[in-house]
């Protein structure tokens, strides 16, 4: 190396280069082994001191499977997936309802936002609980009728609360997928002649999801942490349920760490599924072979 | 006089705000005729197509396609806009040709064709794509038809976008510049492919800018300038010998 003349006079003087031909030097990026020299010391810092503190590491081991927790965790898995299947149904309807041309649904969709986006979504699920204090009955005159406190249970409740909630903060996410898509789509769209729901549906939709997933996927992220609020009404997920065994055992930072745990787990698997579906979804785009 | 015009067009304006982009534009096209719409910039011509297409509102005159009026229904001497249903159904009879393509990106190219007639027209699928296959066929794209359009040149796109169109077998073609958003060399594709749908027959209204192609395969041609017909007539003779100022003066600064 050290023989060839640099610059552009040395290039021509050695026409015979074929980079492709020539053993590479693999480049040695120092910052980072420095960086991660640096992190893997401050882990390995961090791991000591929880060795080393008051944690007794066989009782978070063996709570981990305890079958109050695992119920927990199901609980907390059936909530979360349910509260955001309400939310995206509730979400994409009112993101379409935001960008219809009737002035009614626009506003109806955007007091719908405000409602739900404008209060705490603890006090949400508080005033879903306690309905049956101003309802004491709920049905349909004539029909059907039961006592609110049968029909308004833990479960229901928070559904309503954490799906409603997650409806009006997906509208949001949704809506802006939609910007994202191009005039021209939906223009394209209407000369093959595609009614307006089928244009949203078939066109629009399909080409928002690119935009959409990720930032849901960190609306589903953050949700299943929310419902830790529902034990405030009594719903009995993963950290009620620690909450539960801690409150009879006094091992309070070993069950802290076993609902650690478990949401970590949730947390990456969905992180996981997130990626996957990112991949489908972009489907047309950033495709270089270009066929299926 | 002949048979009734498959397109008419009497006196139509448009306004955006204080702009009148279209102004008492009246003119016909024929069954099997093509039409070539010429003009400076901001003369209006896409507007036009627009509202043929009703992607946009006229606001003056009228519009006619096969003698029902475009976008509304009158009774007893009022005029009721007509429900987007009904509007969807008489888009069915134009196919437009966007000047950007405007594929689906998320479809193959058999799936951009086949969406209207499966979706508008309610055909069947296996009917649908056997008739795709073939107008991508015949747009010479038949080895293509599962590429996604990220995949294929903007010659390819575009006549992808012909086949698209012409899928929904449509009485009249509306073409918006379908060439000017392509490399010089693949501009001759898409005018072939043109070329071979006006020898078939086909009725065809185009915006462009290649006054040879409207030689050649318009036989009239339109000329429009600040949202208004200036002029109109043969073809050949349009180009040769135009009557008035403001066409000899487009046409000499076209031509160059
Ligand atoms: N959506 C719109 N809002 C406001 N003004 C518009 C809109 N669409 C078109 N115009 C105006 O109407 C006039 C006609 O535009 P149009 O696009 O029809 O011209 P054109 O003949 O197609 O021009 P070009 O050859 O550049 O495509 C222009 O002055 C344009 O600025
Ligand atoms: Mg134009």
């Amino acid at each position: 190396m050290s023989g060839v003349p640099a610059g552009p006079a040395g290039a021509a003087l050695r026409p015979e280069i074929d980079i492709a031909r020539l053993p590479h030097v693999r480049p040695v990026h120092w910052g980072r082994i420095v960086t991660a020299a640096a992190l893997l010391l401050l882990l390995a810092l961090l791991v000591r001191a929880f060795a080393r503190g008051q944690i007794a590491w066989p009782v978070v081991a063996q709570y981990l499977t305890w079958r109050t927790i695992l119920e927990g965790l199901l609980n907390t898995v059936l909530m979360a997936v349910a509260a955001m299947a309400v939310g995206v149904v509730l979400g994409v309807l009112a993101a379409v309802a935001r960008s219809s041309p009737n002035p009614v649904l626009r506003s109806a969709a955007q007091f719908y936002a405000w409602l739900f986006r404008g209060t705490p979504v603890i006090l949400q699920l508080l005033l879903w609980f306690n309905l049956a204090l101003i309802f004491p009955t709920l049905g349909i005159p004539g029909l059907w009728e039961a006592r609110t406190v049968d029909v308004m249970t833990p479960f229901l409740a928070a559904l309503l609360g954490l799906g409603l909630n997650q409806g009006a903060y997906t509208s949001e996410v949704v809506r802006a997928g939609m910007l994202s898509v191009d005039a021209g789509q939906y223009e394209a769209a209407k000369s093959i002649g595609l009614t307006y729901g089928q244009s949203l549906w078939r066109i629009v939709l399909p080409q928002a999801m690119r935009v959409i997933v990720p930032p849901l996927g960190n609306e589903f992220i953050g949700l299943i942490k929310t419902t830790s609020l529902a034990s405030v009404i009594r719903y009995s997920e993963l950290l009620h349920s620690a909450e539960d065994i801690y409150y009879a055992n006094n091992r309070v930072m070993e069950l802290l760490l076993v609902a650690t745990f478990w949401y970590l787990v949730l947390v990456s698997a969905l992180s996981l599924g997130q990626m996957l579906l990112e991949r489908r979804v972009s489907r047309g785009v950033a495709r270089p072979a270009g066929r299926r | 006089m002949s048979a009734p015009p498959l397109l008419r067009a009497w006196r139509v304006g448009k306004s955006f705000g204080t702009h009148r982009a279209l102004e008492d534009v009246t003119l016909e096209v024929a069954r099997g005729e093509v039409v070539c719409l010429i003009g400076p910039s901001g003369s209006g011509k896409t507007t036009f197509l627009r509202c043929v297409n009703q992607l946009e509102r006229y606001d003056a005159g009228g519009l006619w396609i096969g003698g029902e009026l475009l976008g509304f229904r009158e009774a007893g001497g009022r005029l009721h806009p007509l429900p987007e249903r009904e509007i969807a159904r008489q888009r069915r009879s134009t196919g437009m040709v966007f000047q950007r393509f405007n594929l689906f990106p998320h479809m193959t190219a058999l799936e951009n064709v086949i969406e209207g007639p499966i979706r508008a027209l309610r055909r069947p699928r296996a009917e649908a794509v056997a008739e795709a296959r073939r107008l991508l066929d015949r747009v010479g794209l038949f080895n293509r038809q599962d590429y996604y359009p990220a995949a294929l040149s903007g010659g390819q796109q575009q006549r992808v976008a012909i086949a698209r169109a012409l899928a929904m077998r449509p009485e009249l073609m509306l073409f918006d510049e379908p060439t000017s958003a392509l490399d010089p060399e693949l501009v001759g594709e898409v005018l072939g492919a043109m070329r071979d749908l006006a020898r078939s027959g086909s009725t065809m209204l185009v915006v462009t800018h290649e006054l040879g192609f409207a030689r050649e395969v318009g036989n009239r041609i339109v000329f429009m300038d600040a949202g208004r017909v200036v002029e109109s007539g043969p073809s050949q003779a349009l180009l040769t010998s135009p009557q008035e100022e403001r066409t000899r003066n487009f046409l000499s600064a076209v031509l160059g």
